[in-house]
């Protein structure tokens, strides 16, 4: 009781506990008969007193942290909000003009640009099959890491590991490779399959990167593969908590494992599923180092996504900064939207406390 | 079990169940294995075309194994061949590989440190603002690199920031720190108050608590988040690009990997690229495979972007 009460920081402890005494006398200035500092005190130690007196400490040491988040983060997010309302391009980076407000113009003229709506339904369609597709993937080996004896499920876990580690930029440049007209594995393979299978000679030499359809295939392939080791891991943990007399209980009364799963392990985890849904949708949304290294090589606008359309808006002669901000801004307030969901699924989840 | 005699294993394959639940094991492990495998695919691809000559690259009928593996691909990327600065003479890898170390280190050592004192402040102080802060870190970790490098090069561009590494440097330690924060405040709310109580009692002041007591008992939290922070700053592509623009010189490792598939001047050299690719990813798997416990228990307790 009095042992939390001394050292509790704060302005109680020091003027009324008797625990907090030292503090306290320091605080009276008593005479320094007793106590062997000097009279008066250092500027070091009135400024102790005067944070522990208005509860400072945790405010001081947030400081350093929000101002770097503040400056390089928040200010920036704040600044494409306003350059979306300006007209912003290479005249005024260069300070040759000054910017101009010119209202929702950059936003009227994103809307009537084929090319927006064009990207915004590649994103969208793009994460509607990607979502799905990496939450399965991710859900059925989370599964069967769950059933597999000790070893295996380490081999297994450890390669998935290796795929989730590989940086995004080796793993594009790697399944451009694998999917290369001249000499990749994939068009190879696809032409030595029979031709029931869908392959045949035809496949040969097959360019993935000169269309939307293929190129954003081979991208859905590379971020399943990068992206269900999370879900896998993820959902193994998970798994891991319920306790097993539920499954056994439900196959004692004849239950599938179809039907337990949706039965059981679905609704015990659906917090988790919530969350690692959010998480999938806000990666494949903004997806853009992979997408740049697959489809922006060639620099096919009809191949864009959403991101990709923005930067380039924004990054190649003449810069466009102020449209580039306002596509950047409806990008962002899509994301922020999912984001309202993800911390709405987080803080149900407990991890806000 | 295994060696039981052959009448007991009959007559055990004989009774319902049994047999089955062998097949289904055995159906499990062909799973794992070829889940395994088609994951372990692209990497493996990868290596052993590093090791390929330019012949085997494009050939008929491609093998796993390189026929007559060479180092020609390293020595090409190592010498830099590839990439080359304004006036034309090549750049060696170590360039890359310094800048890409120098910018991460300096990056990882400073969000530590800022993340540190925030989640102190997180996880010991009731304050008001506490949950609106989370929060806004959880916002701030989802916020799109590629939206927000408009402004950012703006920003630098007037600060005289771009075509330097102490640009990617502040970038970094700023989009490292959400993340950082959110796994260390958790790690630092582990630390059993009790401890710090005890020895403020035997006389020690805020300071001593924190170096002797708090700051040993956190060190594994901070090593298991730094390793989370490098990997961002190691292998992050959007700012560097934009950015160091041309400037060779200063590459990143990523850019250098990008730069040698998107600029080659005879046709594709993918036996380079692999390599390059290679030099750059087998460090970041190493250190995967080396903390890997630690990493499978952190991905679960905060999201951490891939």
């Amino acid at each position: 009781m009095v042992k939390t009460e001394s050292r509790r920081p704060g302005r109680r402890s020091i003027s009324s506990s008797p625990a907090g005494a030292v503090t306290g006398r320091l605080r009276r200035r008593r005479p320094p008969s007793s106590s062997p500092r000097p009279p008066g005190l250092t500027a070091r130690q009135r400024a102790a007193i005067w944070v522990r007196r208005h509860r400072l400490a945790p405010y001081l040491l947030l400081i350093p942290a929000t101002a770097v988040i503040a400056w390089l983060i928040l200010w920036p997010a704040a600044q494409i909000g306003l350059f979306s309302f300006q007209d912003y391009g290479l005249m005024q980076i260069i300070g040759a003009q000054p910017t101009q407000w010119i209202g929702l113009g950059n936003y009227s003229q994103i809307l009537h640009d084929p090319e927006f709506w064009l990207s915004l339904r590649i994103t969208v369609l793009f994460s509607l099959v990607v979502v799905p597709l990496t939450l399965t993937v991710g859900t059925l080996v989370g599964l069967l890491l769950s059933r597999l004896g000790r070893k295996m499920a380490t081999f297994v876990s450890t390669s998935a590991l290796l795929a989730w580690g590989t940086p995004a930029v080796s793993a594009s440049v790697i399944f451009a490779w694998l999917t290369d007209p001249d000499g990749g594995i994939v068009d190879w393979s696809l032409s030595k399959l029979p031709s029931w299978l869908g392959g045949g000679p035809h496949w040969a030499e097959f360019s993935w990167q000169n269309s939307a359809l293929p190129a954003y295939t081979v991208l859905t392939a590379l971020l399943v593969w990068m992206g269900f080791p999370f879900i896998a891991v993820t959902v193994l943990a998970g798994l891991r908590t319920i306790p097993a007399e539920l499954h056994e209980a439900a196959r004692i009364d004849g239950a599938g494992p179809w039907r337990s799963f949706w039965t059981i392990t679905f609704p015990l985890l659906r917090p988790v599923f919530m969350v690692l849904l959010m998480l999938s949708i806000i990666w494949d949304f903004g997806v853009f180092t992979q997408a740049f290294v697959i489809t922006a090589a060639p620099g096919n606008r009809d191949e864009f996504n959403l991101g990709l359309y923005e930067y380039f808006k924004a990054f190649t002669q003449p810069p466009a900064y102020g449209m580039a901000s306002a596509i950047a801004f409806i990008l962002t307030l899509i994301l922020l939207i999912i984001t309202v969901g993800y911390v709405r699924a987080s803080v149900k989840q407990g991890e806000v406390r | 079990m295994t060696t039981a005699p052959a009448p007991l294993a009959a007559r055990r394959a004989r009774r319902p169940g049994t047999a089955g639940k062998r097949a289904r094991r055995a159906l499990l492990n062909l799973a794992g294995l070829l889940v395994a495998l088609v994951t372990l695919f692209p990497v493996l691809w990868m290596i052993s075309t590093a090791f390929k000559p330019p012949t085997e690259l494009f050939s008929l009928t491609p093998h796993p194994i390189p026929l007559h593996p060479t180092l020609d691909n390293f020595r090409h990327v190592i010498d830099g061949t590839g990439v080359t600065d304004s006036s034309n003479n090549p750049i060696p890898y170590w360039t890359f590989l310094r800048n890409s170390l120098f910018v991460t280190i300096v990056a990882v050592a400073v969000s530590s440190l800022l993340a540190l004192l925030a989640a102190i402040a997180l996880a010991r102080f009731k304050f008001r603002f506490r949950t609106t802060y989370l929060i806004m870190l959880l916002i701030v970790q989802m916020l799109p690199q590629q939206a927000l490098v408009i402004a950012l090069y703006i920003d630098f561009r007037s600060l005289n920031l771009l075509d330097s590494l102490t640009g990617l440097i502040a970038v970094y330690t700023a989009f490292a720190l959400p993340v950082t924060i959110w796994m260390l405040r958790s790690f630092a709310a582990s630390v059993p108050k009790e401890l710090e109580e005890a020895a403020a009692i035997d006389g020690a002041g805020a300071w001593t608590v924190f170096w002797r007591i708090l700051f040993p008992l956190v060190t594994p939290g901070l090593v298991a988040t730094s390793v989370f922070a490098f990997i961002f700053a190691y292998n992050e592509f959007v700012f560097a690009l934009t950015f160091l623009g041309v400037d060779t010189p200063r590459f990143t490792l990523p850019l250098f990997v990008q730069f040698f598939q998107g600029h080659s001047t005879s046709g594709t050299d993918w036996g380079a690229i692999m390599a390059a690719s290679t030099l750059f990813t087998i460090p970041v798997l190493a250190f995967f495979l080396i903390i890997q416990r630690r990493l499978a228990s952190g991905l679960v307790a905060g999201a951490v972007k891939g």
